[in-house]
């Protein structure tokens, strides 16, 4: 893959085979992630009624899936007042407006499985896409980082387990993939 | 960019008046993962700052760990938050402090 440019307003590149499987690949486990986590939500008729959605209100126990579903209020914080009933708020916000939250990252990971052809080859996106794709790649990152347990002293070297290692190179390499875009779409 | 927020934010001014409750503040915290350039593009785009603020803001959760991006009733903080989680930001509301 070489840098993203802009070409007439479109943000364009070209992936390799190998690469646009490992977008698609990662992108699409989130999306099915996201999808099981919305499954667990609480159905009820009077919401298929109404249409208002009201997703679970406590977070989830998997890390990852907690890193990209947080939650409103950091019930940890020293400065947040006790009388606030935080958790109750905390599941409350969560409880409203997870659904969609869900419902936008699933969104811009289809517009990635949209956009980015099954054997590679040249893409092309209008910004509203390639800002899709920021999302999108984030959520990625975030969850590889999260799973590899990336801190702010991010390690120089590889971890020594194989798939560890494969994660930590895909990180590296969609880390450059969306600072290019970034650039890309400032300039 | 987005009309539903405002919307809502102009419905909650006078209730919030009304209340004597201080404002609400969003906080973005710092994350090993997030990019400096993404942060700041995402707080461009959300909030329409200028590249000079969304940078200084974007330091500010770099080097001291967390900073104020927006603030206001709790209607509008909670459709900025809501903003920032889709962006992938770790994003909290709190009272002003």
């Amino acid at each position: 893959m070489q840098d993203w440019t802009r070409d007439n307003g479109r943000l364009v590149t070209e992936f390799e085979p190998n690469e646009a499987a490992v977008i698609r690949g990662l992108v699409g486990e989130i999306k099915d992630m996201l999808t099981a986590r919305a499954d667990q939500a609480p159905q009820d008729e009077l919401a298929e009624l109404t249409g208002m959605r009201a997703g679970p209100s406590t977070p989830p126990e998997e890390s990852v899936l907690a890193r990209l579903l947080p939650d409103f209020i950091r019930p940890d914080r020293d400065s947040f007042e006790p009388e606030a009933e935080s958790s109750d708020t905390a599941g409350a916000l969560r409880s409203l407006h997870e659904p969609e939250l869900i419902e936008h990252k699933s969104g811009v990971a289809a517009t990635v499985l949209d956009t980015c052809p099954e054997r590679g080859g040249r893409v092309s996106l209008t910004e509203d896409q390639a800002d899709s794709w920021l999302s999108a790649l984030n959520d990625v990152r975030l969850a590889l980082g999260t799973a590899l347990g990336v801190s702010e002293e991010v390690p120089e070297d590889p971890p020594e387990d194989q798939l560890q290692r494969e994660h930590y190179y895909v990180y590296q390499w969609l880390t450059w993939v969306q600072e290019s875009l970034i650039q890309a779409l400032a300039s | 960019m987005t009309t539903p927020a405002e919307v809502e934010s102009a419905q909650a001014e006078p209730e919030e008046a009304a209340s004597e409750e201080r404002p609400w503040v969003a906080v973005v915290w710092n994350d090993p993962v997030n990019l400096m350039s993404y942060v700041t593009y995402v707080l461009q785009k959300i909030f329409g700052y200028s590249k000079e603020h969304a940078t200084k803001l974007m330091l500010d959760v770099h080097n001291k760990g967390r900073a104020v991006v927006s603030s206001g009733s709790k209607e509008k903080v909670e459709g900025d938050v809501a903003k920032l989680h889709a962006a992938g930001l770790w994003a909290t509301m709190q009272h002003d402090s």
